[in-house]
């Protein structure tokens, strides 16, 4: 594999090393520093810097504005965006504006359903889902189009990621529709967080079984639990989240104040087993509102420092 | 059929407490079959209202009537004659009929009396579902018949998405999963593998996205 645009996320990908991309999520305020912060306190431990696009439909700073801030610090963002809240004027539009400024990747999410948001009273657009943002972003790379057709004269050079979370239902057809981005111009994978180790690697089976790991580079989702009161919540209300009852036990199992400790000993150990699974290339290590502890989980993993490409 | 259910009666009444004539008028299509519009609900709005008003010891004349449908004008017609005699309709037909009805009698003022919701089916005595958004491209041919416009809350083409979990939606346990169904459906008719190529965008510009639409009957040619 070589790269085929700027996007330093291909090319530590395409040089066959592991991948350790983070995420940041911006402020619910016009206070820029706040990003700055989190940027600088992840981005030297990590690949690229996954900015979320109005997460769990909660309005926050803009993804894209976020993303320059992160870039002019001097880290690589990448660019999530849902069709939420967006048309497919708008989300061209947006991606022509990350060109402009050297974004390279973008994340191609249908978004949560805004009735978990902060405001469940606004309609919605989804004039595309995230499958047709993938061959939107294709066709203005590949082809130099809009979706209308319209030639430009420079295109936005994404590396093009998707999510897929492994523990949706119906499991049977979520390698199919993984097989789907891929077809639409999926080149990564960020998956769902992952705590269900054995459902994720009997996922990861069924990829490896269709050859998908040689068309898209998986990168396993995970997010240290915090405390026995995030993995419940997350097990109860987070949908599509799938926390085995033994995660929880564990955590229960050590004194109160080494239980952030342990839920860092498990992302640690998550990470050093999905080493050895055939077909993940690399881990998106989201430590939600926790972004301190991504050096540590990336250091006692083996993955720092990070290898340098070209 | 295009469903609805009644507003409450409060709202209604703030809207006409001023005016002595009322015409509460029904519609014997859609709405009559959803319980929300037809010559019962007629009787009932308008007995309400008697009651209320009469507890308020205000003086006003209600009239009933439900015609065979308000979005024809041929059936609205029929009130020609005896509409005068009021000063305000209250129409309990879709929204459709109510804007018919006010344009025919544009000098009498028109007030809605139930919230026109969707296009939909009787599912069992009582509940109706939606199932159609009247998108005006139908693709239920490669769907397994079953609309994702209609029944994916992020109407989705290519789904399920990641917050679809034991057949349900992620907006509400009691919302079934529409690509949960789809897929069902496909695997039943050995036609799963629709999975496997990615749907392109649509053309929603014969939907609402189109602007107000407007049908013309062509003359067939066969």
């Amino acid at each position: 594999m070589s790269a085929t645009t700027p996007s330093k996320l291909e090319s530590i990908l395409a040089a066959g090393h592991f991948a350790v991309t983070s995420e940041c999520g911006p402020p619910r305020s016009a206070e820029g520093t706040v990003v700055d912060e989190k940027a600088r306190l992840v981005g030297p431990y990590v690949d690229v810097i996954n900015v979320t696009d109005n997460q769990t439909a909660v309005v926050r700073m803009s993804s894209l504005a976020s993303c320059i801030r992160i870039k002019q610090l001097g880290f690589e963002p990448v660019l999530q965006m849902t069709t939420r809240d967006r048309n497919r004027i708008g989300l061209q539009s947006d991606l022509l504006g990350a060109g402009a400024f050297g974004i390279n990747n973008v994340l191609c999410l249908t978004g949560d359903h805004q009735r978990f948001g902060d405001h469940p009273n606004a309609a919605n657009v989804f004039d595309l889902d995230s499958t047709q943002l993938i061959q939107t972003v294709r066709q203005m790379r590949d082809e130099g189009k809009l979706l209308s057709g319209y030639e430009m004269t420079v295109p936005p050079k994404m590396f093009i990621g998707a999510a897929e979370n492994p523990f949706a239902d119906p499991f049977e057809i979520r390698v199919l529709r993984l097989a789907k981005k891929v077809a639409a111009g999926a080149q990564f994978i960020q998956t769902q967080c992952i705590y269900n180790m054995e459902k994720f690697k009997l996922w990861m089976q069924q990829i490896v079984e269709r050859g998908l790991h040689e068309k898209v580079s998986i990168l396993a989702g995970i997010t240290p639990m915090k405390s026995i009161g995030m993995a419940r919540y997350m097990k109860a209300k987070v949908p599509g989240m799938d926390v085995p009852d033994e995660v929880i036990k564990r955590l229960q199992g050590v004194p109160k104040d080494k239980v952030a400790a342990e839920g860092i000993n498990i992302a640690v150990e998550q990470i050093q087993e999905l080493k050895e699974c055939p077909g993940v290339r690399g881990f998106h290590v989201m430590a939600i509102e926790w972004e301190e502890k991504v050096p540590e989980i990336v250091e006692r993993a083996g993955l720092y420092p990070r290898p340098k490409v070209d | 059929m295009i469903m609805a259910k009644p507003k409450p009666t409060e709202e209604i009444i703030r809207e006409i407490k001023d005016f002595d004539n009322i015409l509460v008028a029904g519609c014997n299509g859609c709405v009559a079959v959803c319980e929300a519009g037809g010559l019962k609900e007629v009787e009932i709005l308008a007995s309400a209202l008697r009651m209320y008003f009469a507890n308020q010891q205000k003086k006003i004349e209600i009239g009933e009537v439900s015609l065979t449908r308000q979005c024809d004008k041929e059936y609205l017609a029929e009130l020609k004659d005896r509409i005068g005699a009021y000063d305000a309709v209250v129409s309990i037909a879709c929204g459709a009929g109510v804007q018919f009805m006010a344009e025919m009698y544009s000098k009498m003022r028109v007030f809605p009396g139930v919230d026109t919701c969707f296009i939909g089916a009787t599912e069992e005595k009582g509940v109706w579902t939606e199932r159609c958004q009247a998108c005006g491209t139908c693709i239920l041919a490669s769907t397994g018949g079953i609309c994702p416009v209609a029944r994916c809350s992020k109407r989705i083409l290519n789904g399920p998405c990641g917050g679809s979990s034991n057949g349900k939606c992620e907006i509400d346990k009691e919302v079934p999963c529409g690509w949960q169904l789809i897929y069902e459906r496909l695997k039943e008719l050995g036609e799963l593998k629709r999975f496997e190529e990615p749907t392109p965008a649509k053309d929603w510009s014969t939907s609402r996205d189109g602007g107000p639409r407007r049908l013309i009957k062509e003359v067939s040619q066969i």
